[in-house]
């Protein structure tokens, strides 16, 4: 018998596959509300992606083929881990190559190669609540999103702006989704938080310990919050990639030794490689 | 013996419900685009499509409503028989099955809490057939503007409200709360 036959089509049962899709179809309807669900235990460990991990199951169909990035890496142990779960228990194909991907299941990136349409991103999330690190208090935060009350992510902003001079928050940075809720889109850096910005292809956000699941449709209309005198700016390092020359590329810096030795390389490495192979 | 009630389910549940699944995904993050949904084959009067989503939706945590014709033996057995859902009243149900004058008046259904948007109904609106547009769609998931038929007036404060899902044949579209409706 092989690995196949042991599990259900993605893992799964049924049960909850329909439990997590009745939850998608709502966060689908009401953008960057959190919709609780009740988070299954996954053959991995939370942090891993169990939830970004229970999403793909849940949309998955024999035909998608699926991409996992870690970071924007391709090759790194979470990444490699989690595309063979689902080539085991679903079979399906996978792919390094973005433009190739139905499904991309992300941790912390969003891919340099546009998105289209017929893709779905899933992002893994540690913790959905963007108010959650301003209050701690489960039934204050919802209060607070029903009132659509950010005043105090506001002010933290501003406590920032007070301390260092501009807004220091450089990933994870709070979102607003159609001017209604107030959104962590996951810590990707704020590098990539305008492509959430009327993307072509639909977003879902899976947290499994936190147990909940969010949305953003397609085109629909996503801003980084900031104030007027100091408007949000996508950084990055002010830097070529040291491998393929790329200058818009999300760089990671690289340790080369211990005597401060250093180079910068595209995070997305299926990016970086087509553009290496671009120029043999 | 009559087996109406047991035929007509998937026959690889697992598969057809996730492209099932899909289609239902991609028409709610859509609104206006129109998809195929098949692979269940539930008695009369109930669609092929609108049977799929019951199928690939409902289960024992799902009270579902039947309004109006679909509120008939054969669909009560064959719903019951296939997800194990309890059938209620519209103010109790999570999914509502009905033609959209059986359904109205609409504020019978849970449209949320400020606190909860999410519990609220679905209402599955069978269509006798797939009228012309008669509105013009603004809001998530539209890149500018998209015209589409909507049947009616539904009850909107967003976060609050009532998704739909308009079915006929194997014919699937959605309409979700977020969406601006302007009728023409």
């Amino acid at each position: 018998m092989t690995a196949m036959d042991a599990y259900n089509f993605a893992y799964l049962d049924e049960d909850t596959k329909r439990m997590i899709r009745r939850a998608l179809l709502k966060a689908v309807a009401i953008p960057g509300y959190q919709v609780p669900f009740a988070s299954r235990e996954m053959p991995m460990p939370y942090g891993w992606g169990t939830g970004g991990v229970q999403v793909t199951a849940a949309c998955l169909t024999p035909d998608d083929r699926l991409k996992v990035i870690d970071q924007g890496a391709d090759d790194t142990t979470n990444a490699v881990s989690i595309r063979r779960f689902f080539q085991r228990t679903a079979g399906v194909e996978v792919t390094e190559e973005t433009e190739d991907a139905t499904i991309i299941q992300t941790r912390h990136r969003i891919p340099e190669a546009p998105l289209q349409e017929r893709q779905i991103m899933v992002f893994q999330v540690p913790i959905p609540e963007p108010l959650r690190f301003l209050e701690p208090r489960e039934t204050e935060t919802r209060r607070m999103h029903a009132l659509a009350d950010y005043g105090l992510m506001q002010v933290k902003l501003y406590e920032d702006i007070a301390r260092h001079g501009r807004i220091a928050t450089a990933y994870a940075y709070p979102v607003r989704v159609e001017g209604r809720y107030v959104m962590d889109p996951s810590p990707i850096p704020k590098f990539d938080n305008p492509k959430l910005d009327d993307s072509p292809a639909l977003m879902l956000f899976g947290a499994g310990r936190e147990q909940r699941i969010y949305a953003l449709p397609p085109y629909t209309r996503v801003e980084s919050l900031d104030f007027d005198d100091h408007p949000f700016v996508a950084s990055k390092a002010d830097h070529a990639c040291d491998i393929c020359g790329a200058t818009e590329s999300y760089l990671d810096e690289v340790i080369t030794d211990d005597q401060g030795g250093r180079i910068f390389v595209c995070s997305d490495t299926a990016f970086c490689r087509s553009r290496q192979e671009d120029r043999q | 013996m009559n087996i109406q009630p047991i035929s007509g389910g998937f026959s690889d549940a697992p598969r057809q419900s996730a492209t099932a699944f899909r289609s239902v995904l991609e028409v709610m993050s859509r609104p206006g685009k129109t998809a195929v949904l098949s692979g269940a084959k539930p008695p009369a009067p109930l669609s092929i499509a609108a049977g799929t989503a019951i199928l690939t939706l409902a289960d024992s945590n799902t009270p579902v409503h039947l309004a109006g014709v679909f509120d008939c033996d054969a669909l009560r057995q064959w719903i019951t028989f296939h997800t194990g859902a309890p059938l209620v009243p519209a103010d109790e149900a999570d999914l509502a099955i009905g033609h959209w004058h059986d359904l109205e008046p609409l504020d019978r259904f849970r449209i949320g809490s400020p606190e909860y948007p999410d519990r609220s109904s679905t209402l599955i609106v069978e269509l006798h057939d797939w009228p012309q547009e008669n509105a013009r769609l603004t809001g998530p998931g539209i890149k500018t503007k998209t015209l589409a038929f909507v049947p009616g007036n539904r009850p909107t404060d967003f976060p609050l409200g009532l998704d739909l899902i308009m079915t006929m044949g194997e014919r699937i579209s959605a309409l979700p709360r977020s969406t601006e409706v302007e009728f023409l």
